[in-house]
């Protein structure tokens, strides 16, 4: 069967000014508990890969410039 | 290479005592073990990342049953226990933690991770159960984590991130002999002997759905997908009382805590939208959660937690815990619904169903040295069965099991097991990654998760469990066969998927073994709805055997703190009986 991809709005936004990923920074990929951020190959800044948040903080409270902030997922707002 | 590409590969490492899931009895399992016996090897396997993993990935608001000299004994904390879990307990191992969890808050102290302490010097506890006086802040509740790390690190623990357990390996004497891993980020597989392994993976989480809908926002960290509980019965270790749920009081939609035990002790309730209390206790239990569901069932809800009446002071305190510690995005939360507590009651709900001893009873069965049925396979936390026993429960009985490994390993060698368990495992585990069409594991996962709550959410009805094993039993097979993963990040949330499913079957099976209603909420059955001592006044232990799922009745083992036959029922007097 094929398969159709499914928008959402993701919780979690990095500012790519303030990210540093470019000079070798991953720290709120590595410390994320559900795994779904990453370094995109194109921008060579994290981002929200996959939707799947439980709105807890580490990425944001780790990471050394204050790129990151998370948001309360859509769903529940 | 692309994203989270699989890579097909296996290797095998070796260990004296494996550690399963590093959030908070693992850490501690770790350190006891090394302790134990400094030149062994101490493995410590999780499938996030130990320095934010867990339930106190961003630390703790307190330590909800502290049992502090001067506030109350370990007599009195196991009688509250047994009371509040309606007599269904094995005393020894809750008696067993009353008399070390003192030590631990001191061992945690020396840590660097401070407790609420008065002018004078002395633990400032706080009462919120029925009877006794346990709870105690943590002021820098958000350093727990780090703090546990840097031990980690300065004991060197060998740490392996990332890697998310599958099964574990036996030996032809039963024994355990080791687990079966998979890297999150490759889907390569890693083998770990081990002489014996503990499992400290926390709750099963993500059983029932949120009512948001959203999957990830469960009451649990949605990282504990009921792995350990699905691995220990694959091994065919016995699980204990798992028809006792996992229901919690949250705030609604955000689904966490709100809570009752930091602001409870400042004065402030739960009530219902006339104002008025309508329970004695606070204290979780699945007596209380039964009222709460009556008054949200009854014309009286919603339910709120108030805090308006508060002095101003009083209430900053409590927001300086609550949204910066343990779930710091509860400020944001009520920020974006335009709430403030100056003027706004918090508006309450419950939570999805899941297992987990650390809230109420339902985990693997351990005695009290944290040994499961299986030999050399430990439990400890919120999926092993010592009830009620929440953080420091975690890191009293992780201490006890990982102490008592690593002399199970001093004493035994490796057990040798079947190359082809592994080479099966391996088969299981990639194969939704050979399919090229077919049903990616969310959509398998709501559904399943989505049936949960349509069929198996208390209050039980016999027959709308047996149609949920139906649905569910369409869903396995779904999964079974249709199943795909295409790349190793879906790969993980479909070996999840299969755990979650193994969940349902079991909270189904146990459920409907148990004919009477007990533990409030928890296990309320409508066709057997009152509670039956004469028949009933045990444990059930669910198991595998032959290959089915089966389960049977265990004695309560003698107590070792009476409980007067006036006090037995202490806990289902919760309705206040005339609200004004
Ligand atoms: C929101 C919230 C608030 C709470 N508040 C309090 C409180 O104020 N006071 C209190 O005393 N208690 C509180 N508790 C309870 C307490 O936090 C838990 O009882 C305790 O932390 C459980 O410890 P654990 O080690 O069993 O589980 P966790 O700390 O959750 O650790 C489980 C670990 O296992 C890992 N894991 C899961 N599956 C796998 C796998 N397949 N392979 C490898 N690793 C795996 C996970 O990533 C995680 O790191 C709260 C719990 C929650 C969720
Ligand atoms: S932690 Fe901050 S700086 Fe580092 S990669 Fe993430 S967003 Fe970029
Ligand atoms: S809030 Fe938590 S789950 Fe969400 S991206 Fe950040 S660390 Fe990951």
């Amino acid at each position: 069967m094929p398969l159709a991809t499914y928008q959402t709005s993701v919780p979690v936004v990095v500012d790519d000014a303030k990210c540093i990923a470019d000079k070798g920074c991953t720290v709120c990929v590595d410390v994320c508990p559900l795994d779904v951020l990453r370094i995109s190959d194109m921008t060579g800044k994290a981002y929200m890969a996959y939707d799947e948040c439980w709105y807890c903080m580490p990425c944001e409270a780790d990471c050394p410039t204050g790129a990151v902030t998370v948001n309360i997922p859509y769903l529940l707002r | 290479m692309a994203m989270d590409e699989i890579v097909d590969g296996m290797s095998e490492v070796s260990c004296d005592v494996l550690v399963i899931g590093g959030g908070t009895a693992g850490p501690m399992a770790a350190l006891k073990a090394k302790l134990r016996n400094p030149k062994a090897n101490v493995v410590l396997l999780e499938k996030a990342n130990v320095k934010r993993s867990g339930a106190i990935s961003m630390g703790m608001d307190g330590l909800n049953n502290a049992v502090i000299p001067g506030y109350a004994t370990p007599e009195q904390y196991t009688k509250e226990i047994t009371i509040a879990n309606d007599g269904i307990v094995d005393q020894k191992a809750v008696y067993k933690y009353a008399q070390n969890c003192y030590g631990i808050i001191e061992e945690l102290d020396s840590f660097g991770i401070r407790f609420l302490k008065n002018e004078n010097g002395d633990y400032a506890v706080k009462k919120v159960h029925h009877i006794g006086t346990y709870v105690l802040p943590m002021p820098n509740g958000d350093t727990v984590k780090k703090a546990l790390y840097r031990q980690l690190r300065r004991a060197r623990i060998l740490i392996s991130n990332r890697y998310m357990a599958t099964r574990l390996l036996t030996g032809s004497d039963g024994r355990v002999a080791g687990a079966i891993s998979v890297n999150t980020r490759t889907a390569e597989l890693l083998v770990i002997k081990a002489k014996a392994v503990i499992l400290c993976m926390g709750a099963a989480g993500r059983l029932g759905l949120p009512t948001s809908g959203y999957m990830f926002g469960t009451y649990e960290n949605a990282a504990n997908s009921g792995d350990g509980y699905a691995m220990a019965y694959h091994a065919g270790a016995a699980l204990a009382n798992l028809e006792c749920f996992q229901i919690n009081p949250l705030i609604k939609d955000y689904n966490g805590p709100a809570c009752a035990y930091v602001a409870g002790p400042f004065g402030a309730y739960t009530a219902n939208n006339e104002g008025s209390r309508f329970i004695e206790c606070d204290y979780w239990s699945g007596q209380m959660m039964l009222e709460f569901y009556n008054e949200l069932l009854s014309g009286k809800g919603p339910v709120f937690l108030q805090l308006k009446h508060l002095h101003e002071k009083t209430i900053e305190e409590i927001e300086s815990t609550l949204h910066k510690v343990e779930r710091p995005t509860r400020g944001l939360f009520q920020k974006g619904r335009g709430n403030d507590y100056r003027t706004e009651s918090i508006e309450m709900h419950i939570s999805e169903i899941g297992f987990c001893s650390g809230h109420s009873a339902s985990g693997v069965f351990v005695d009290d040295f944290a040994r499961t049925t299986v030999p050399g396979l430990y439990a400890a936390g919120d999926m092993a069965s010592v009830p009620h026993n929440y953080m420091l429960g975690a890191f009293t009985n992780g201490a006890v099991a990982g102490t008592d490994a690593m002399e199970f390993a001093d004493n035994h060698d490796f057990a040798d097991f079947d190359a082809a368990d592994v080479a099966k495992e391996r088969d299981r585990v990639m194969a939704p990654t050979r399919r090229d069409d077919g049903i990616p594991p969310n959509q398998i996962e709501y559904k399943a998760r989505r049936l949960v709550n349509d069929y198996l959410q208390p209050p039980k009805v016999t027959r709308k469990f047996e149609l949920g094993q139906r649905r569910l039993a369409e869903v396995r097979e779904d999964m079974e066969q249709r199943m795909i993963a295409r790349n190793s990040h879906e790969l993980l949330r479909a070996l999840e998927t299969q755990s979650i499913l193994d969940c349902a079957d079991m909270a189904a099976h146990s459920s409907l073994y148990r004919e009477e209603s007990r533990w409030g909420l928890y296990h309320l059955r409508t066709d057997f709805p009152e509670k039956d001592n004469e028949n009933w006044f045990c444990h059930t232990l669910l198991s595998k055997k032959d290959g089915r799922m089966t389960s049977e009745k265990r004695d309560v083992q003698p107590y070792v703190v009476p409980i007067a036959d006036d006090e037995k029922d202490l806990y289902d007097k919760q309705r206040i009986r005339a609200t004004a």
